[in-house]
């Protein structure tokens, strides 16, 4: 018999402390089965963030480094600059990014920092127990937002994407969801295409996915993504927002 | 820029100490402008491609920390620099560091506070280097230059501790002392004796991963962790001292100050000898780890103890701590960019000795 579906060498066998129906645990996957394709296992160096991904480096069997709340693209660039040839990338989720460390993401796109991304964005602060975070939709309900996500106390849905593709020195910016398994092979184009552009030395990438918290969106895994089909791509549209092959598309 | 070991240049201590960090293998600098610090980044942004090292005027100094964490957790020699504000921004970043166990190396250039203060020399950060400054319980070392020289010399040094130790290190000087330019020579040289740094980020090539983190979940584990620290700590305490004792062999009070507060007191010795006065001084090099042991043993044998600082008395906790109760420990400081005048410490001087007569004659 063939074998067509095995864990990747540089995903660690033992269970995570995701909750059922987490998309955390989708995206290690696919970080580690690119790892594995590209066969840099032993060149990359990966930052784990402060969010629900804390822990990220218990399941990859790669070089790892912690970096405090918002700070992994400021890490990544002191790493990245010791050893330009290995592959860095930083894992954050929206508090993480879009919250705490806004400055550092855009700064560090600004610099064109040959590191990859992986931004997971669940619309919400899953380690603290579900506050508002940056790209909560309108009328989202949350902890801090027990009412719904109010435009006029709260602010608006915050569009990394957008923002970064607008800013030279970024080269790949996509966005994109794990909802399916077309839209999960899809994910892992767009982030192997990241990697790509890094190994390329081409400068920065990053890869916003669209990701589940059942827990504190109070659904079931299947809602959630349903959820994110029907009402978090409304705000965030999926696709590649800048691109180095075609730097027009934009 | 050629630098020969044993040639004399004309610099300011800013500029020494970011020179001293470029003959000490010092090659990641991450910097944020803010005055009286500047003659640093600037240099650094001189030197660094020089010698193909790496040079990034960053957007914060929040931002600036974290990348000589990353530097220093992919195991190259790594700096940066700023003055009180900014240096407030870094704490969080050294909490982190000292957490992690990463060594860099950290200059603080004093200037006057709390808030935006002013850009005059000040000494009031001292609590914030010596006590932590971030959360949780943590040592960085802390060294004290009082001259152009000392202060290239000791960013040397704050390199191979840093490395020795695997422990952020902060060189605490202030506005005048980067200000100021003296003749200096960079004859130190790096220690060839320290490890290899094999718990670095650098691929897991041929080994197992390595993870660079602070954070420890499993109920019991950050005590355990936070034990061999302070083993660490004692070690350094036990090892690292410094200071300079000048004459306290026979002197009735004893001065304790640092940094440039030591250097106006050099003067205030001087002075005192023209007036046959017996004032020595106990000038503390390391803050932490702080020379206790030293200046115990003199408490026990003058009329008392007098702390200078350019603050409003923040080293002086530490001196009564060393002293016990052994003899009295007296303050004299300026605070908020105010520098003591030789004149005014003599004057102080003049008080104690004047107030010790007057109990002599009631008591005898
Ligand atoms: C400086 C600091 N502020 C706040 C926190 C608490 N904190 C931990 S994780 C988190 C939010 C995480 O949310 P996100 O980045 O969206 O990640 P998720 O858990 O949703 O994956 C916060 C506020 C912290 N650890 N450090
Ligand atoms: S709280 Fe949300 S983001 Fe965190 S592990 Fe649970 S489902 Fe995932
Ligand atoms: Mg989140």
């Amino acid at each position: 018999m063939e074998l067509t579906y095995s864990k990747p060498k540089t995903l660690i066998d033992t269970p995570t402390h995701y909750c059922p129906g987490c998309g955390h645990g989708i995206v290690h996957r696919l970080i580690a089965e690119i790892i594995d394709d590209l066969d840099i296992r032993e060149k990359t160096i990966g930052l784990a963030p402060v969010g629900c991904a804390v822990l990220a480096y218990n399941y990859l069997d790669i070089d790892m480094c912690e970096a405090a709340h918002g700070r992994p693209p400021a890490v990544a660039t002191g790493i990245k600059r010791v050893h330009p040839d290995n592959i860095v990338f930083s894992y954050q989720g929206d508090g993480d990014l879009a919250a705490i460390g806004t400055a550092e993401i855009i700064h560090t796109a600004n610099r064109g920092e040959n590191i990859t991304v992986i931004f997971v964005n669940n619309a919400v602060y899953g380690m603290t127990n579900g506050q508002m975070a940056p790209t909560t939709l309108l009328n989202q309900r949350t902890l801090t937002t027990p009412k719904g996500r109010n435009e006029k106390i709260d602010g608006y849905p915050l569009r990394m994407c957008e923002i970064l593709s607008i800013i030279d020195g970024s080269r790949f910016i996509a966005r994109t969801s794990i909802t399916s398994p077309a839209n999960i092979k899809k994910t892992k184009q767009l982030i192997q295409k990241g990697f790509q552009t890094q190994i390329e030395k081409r400068g920065f990438s990053l890869i916003e996915v669209l990701s589940t918290c059942p827990v504190y969106w109070h659904m079931t895994p299947c809602e959630s993504m349903k959820y994110i089909d029907e009402q978090m791509t409304k705000t965030f549209p999926l696709g590649v927002f800048k691109d180095w092959e075609n730097e027009n598309q934009f | 820029m050629s630098i020969n070991k044993n040639q004399k240049f004309l610099l300011t201590g800013n500029e020494a100490s970011a020179e001293a960090a470029i003959q000490a293998g010092c090659r990641f600098y991450y910097g944020y402008p803010i005055t009286p610090q500047n003659e640093i980044m600037t240099h650094m942004a001189l030197r660094m491609p020089e010698v193909g090292g790496t040079f990034i005027q960053v957007e914060s100094e929040l931002a600036a920390i974290y990348m000589v964490y990353g530097s220093a957790a992919a195991g190259g020699r790594t700096m940066t620099s700023s003055s009180s504000p900014g240096i407030s921004l870094k704490q969080e970043g050294i909490s982190y560091l000292a957490g992690s166990e990463l060594p860099c190396v950290i200059i603080n250039m004093q200037r006057g506070g709390p808030g935006l203060g002013d850009i005059s020399p000040a000494q009031s950060d001292y609590f914030q280097a010596v006590k932590g400054g971030g959360h949780g319980d943590y040592h960085t070392i802390v060294l004290a230059p009082s001259s152009v020289q000392e202060a290239a010399d000791l960013v040397f040094d704050a390199f191979d501790l840093a490395d020795c130790y695997r422990n952020p290190v902060m060189i605490l000087g202030d506005a005048q002392l980067g200000q100021m330019m003296e003749p200096v020579v960079f004859c130190k040289k790096q220690k060839t004796d320290l490890s290899a740094k094999t718990w670095a980020l650098t691929g897991a090539r041929g080994r197992k991963r390595n993870i660079i983190k602070s954070f420890y979940p499993v109920k019991g584990e950050l005590e355990v962790f936070n034990i061999k620290l302070q083993k660490k700590y004692h070690e350094i305490e036990a090892e690292e001292v410094r200071y300079e004792e000048i004459d306290t062999r026979n002197a009735d009070i004893v001065i304790v100050a640092y940094g440039t507060s030591a250097r106006i007191c050099r003067e205030v010795l001087k002075d005192a000898k023209k007036q046959s006065l017996k004032i020595g001084m106990i000038r503390p090099i390391t803050l932490w780890p702080f020379p206790s042991h030293c200046i115990a043993r003199v408490a026990e044998r003058v009329q008392s103890i007098l702390t200078v600082e350019m603050s409003a008395g923040q080293m002086v906790e530490d001196v009564r701590l060393a002293v016990n109760g052994k003899c009295p420990v007296h303050f004299y400081g300026r605070t908020g960019g105010g520098i003591p005048s030789p004149k005014e410490i003599l004057h102080k001087i003049n008080e104690l000795i004047q107030v010790k007569e007057k109990v002599t004659c009631v008591t005898s």
